[in-house]
């Protein structure tokens, strides 16, 4: 099977906590796979080694696009197209938009130095084009700091999408927006499936994350409690087995769960 | 009159519109403009209480002549500050990289070697303080008062206390260059002030390593987490601070041709406070490279106009620690309203 990006035997402890144990994960490319847990099931940490921050503990490997990957950086995982936006959005408030839109990637001219007047310009365009600011009191200039929470949720998901990205990672992208700037951010979703990238989509509200799945997969406690196709049950099917992993921290005393996660288990 | 009306509209459109692209640019550049102000205003406050002294153009050549030894310094501390550091060794390390110089010239002979020992020197004490920052993990603050005392008492063990000459130095190209004075009047030092400060205005506004002194300072998580290698870029910053203090101390004992131990003693409160005068927010995130040129030289007129207006030298600590204070207060109720 063809895999973008593939976990195997991953796993992580920062001094003494075990935040992932023996984790197997893989993503289709051009797929789009919901990842849900609760609070401290190791959803963050899962997805931070897969943009380099966070490094497995030794045991563990990472395969992207079918290559090993050792020792993989932010820069390394950038330059393969995996891209983040992250649950506290990554922004730095005091500094203007545009300087935001290429934190950490400034373009630069053949003598080394920024290339202001082009990074401004691209930052004009994906405002008219991707984020929908209409506003005139936006500019490139302005700093971020006094944005709404969409507003910095847009600078964020854009920032991934110029860089053409083709796995994009949304860790809880919907936290604090509005009712229609999450459909905005769903509908972003649907553009990722499109336009054949791949979308880690990760959310407390499965009512957000059912409808726009091809696959979800449960974490629990720092191990993987479950995966199932969208096909394979219905939304109330998931929410009871949601409740029951979060009571019991195990799905297999429920019938058929046991066999679905054995079964994709088998596959990795 | 229809076709009146119509001429007009279009007119004022454009007369708003240039409106507010003044009042943009006002209020991106206020706190330079302010500066600007700030000094003119100053400036009058001297001129009328001592108009003798300020009226004389000895005076400015004074304040050329004088305010580059700390203005060298203050100009890439700069770039600590807006990183969300603190370096308080520099006066030490002024004292540190004339030591190289003593050790090395006495040894060789040459006052170009000594020179080169004298940088080098500063730059591997400005490496250390970021690496103590950034490796260990200390706060800056409590890593450079640390440092500050352990270089002091190195020169002074070193040295044995004693100071050196530097007359041989007028022979070389090495005293023009740095303390001669242009045209018989600009002092170089001045010159050179002005050359630092365009470099590192471009170093800090034009190149990836500057934009990464802001982010970095702006909030250091989210530049780590987008790949920008914070850890370079702060033990880079700490590198240049040392370099410029060497490079100061060296200019300041080519002027009085005499080398102290104690060299960079009575440096530290004007430096500072033109850093915060300059508006450069001791939160990191903010500042400008024009704000802390500009404030450098207000100190330097305070100083001189404290002594222009027959108070005592005593009172000059008084108003550098207010300046701090005020400037930092101002910047934390900025801060918050914006909030």
């Amino acid at each position: 099977m063809d895999y973008f990006l593939q976990m195997k035997n991953v796993s992580k402890t920062f001094g003494e906590v075990s935040a992932l144990h023996d984790v197997n994960f893989e993503i289709g490319t051009n797929e789009i796979v919901g990842l849900l847990g609760d609070n401290g099931a190791g959803k963050s940490t899962m997805v931070k080694i897969m943009t380099g921050y966070h490094h497995p503990d030794p045991g563990g490997e990472l395969y992207v696009k079918g290559k090993k990957s050792n020792h993989l950086t932010v820069p390394e995982a950038r330059k393969q197209g995996i891209e983040i936006v992250y649950q506290e959005r990554a922004l730095a408030d005091k500094q203007s938009l545009w300087r935001n839109i290429f934190l950490g990637r400034e373009l630069s001219n053949k003598w080394g130095f920024l290339d202001i007047k082009k990074m401004r310009g691209e930052t004009l365009k994906l405002m008219d084009t991707v984020m929908g600011f209409t506003s005139s009191a936006i500019t490139p200039d302005s700093a971020v700091k006094t944005f709404s929470g969409g507003e910095r949720q847009g600078v964020a998901i854009t920032r991934a999408l110029y860089f053409m990205a083709e796995l994009i990672i949304l860790d809880e992208p919907t936290m604090g927006l509005s009712l229609s700037e999450t459909k905005k951010c769903l509908d972003f979703v649907n553009q990722i499936k499109c336009e054949g990238k791949s979308c880690i989509f990760i959310d407390h509200n499965i009512f957000h994350v059912y409808p726009i799945c091809d696959r979800i997969v449960v974490l629990d406690r720092g191990t993987i409690a479950g995966q199932y196709m969208k096909d394979e049950l219905t939304l109330p099917e998931l929410i009871d087995k949601l409740y029951l992993v979060a009571h019991t921290g195990s799905l297999t005393d429920k019938n058929g769960c046991a066999e679905d996660a054995g079964k994709d288990g088998g596959n990795t | 009159m229809s076709s009146n009306a119509e001429r007009t509209t279009p007119r004022l459109k454009s007369d708003s519109v240039k409106i507010s692209g003044f009042a943009k640019a006002l209020r991106t550049y206020s706190l330079q403009i302010g500066i600007v102000f700030v000094a003119i205003f100053i400036w009058f406050l001297f001129l009328l209480g001592s108009p003798r002294t300020f009226l004389a153009g000895n005076i400015y050549v004074s304040f050329m002549s004088t305010t580059p030894f700390f203005a060298l310094i203050a100009l890439p501390l700069t770039l600590i500050i807006i990183i969300g550091e603190m370096d308080l060794s520099f006066p030490s390390t002024m004292a540190l990289g004339m030591m190289a110089f003593d050790v090395v010239f006495v040894g060789t002979g040459s006052v170009i070697l000594g020179f080169i020992a004298c940088l080098v020197a500063g730059a591997v004490v400005g490496y250390l303080n970021g690496i103590i920052v950034v490796k260990i993990g200390i706060p800056s603050l409590v890593a450079t008062i640390g440092t500050q005392f352990l270089w002091r008492g190195v020169v002074m063990v070193v040295t044995n206390g004693q100071g050196l000459g530097m007359t041989k130095v007028q022979d070389t190209f090495l005293y023009p260059l740095f303390v001669g004075r242009i045209g018989g009047v600009v002092p170089a030092q001045f010159a050179w002030t002005i050359a630092v400060g365009i470099a590192l205005w471009i170093l800090l506004n034009r190149t990836r390593f500057g934009a990464h002194v802001y982010l970095t300072g702006d909030n250091i998580e989210s530049a780590r987490l987008m790949g920008v290698n914070v850890n370079r870029t702060k033990i880079l910053s700490f590198t240049i601070v040392g370099v410029a203090a060497a490079f100061a101390g060296f200019v300041v004992s080519e002027e009085v041709l005499f080398f102290w131990p104690t060299l960079g003693d009575g440096y530290m409160m004007n430096t500072l406070a033109a850093v915060f005068l300059g508006g450069t927010s001791a939160y990191g995130g903010t500042g400008t490279i024009f704000g802390t040129f500009v404030a450098c030289f207000i100190i330097g007129a305070i100083n001189a106009g404290i002594v222009a207006a027959g108070l005592t030298g005593f009172w000059t600590s008084v108003i550098y620690g207010l300046i701090i204070v005020i400037s930092v207060s101002l910047q934390a109720m900025l801060n918050k309203r914006i909030k």
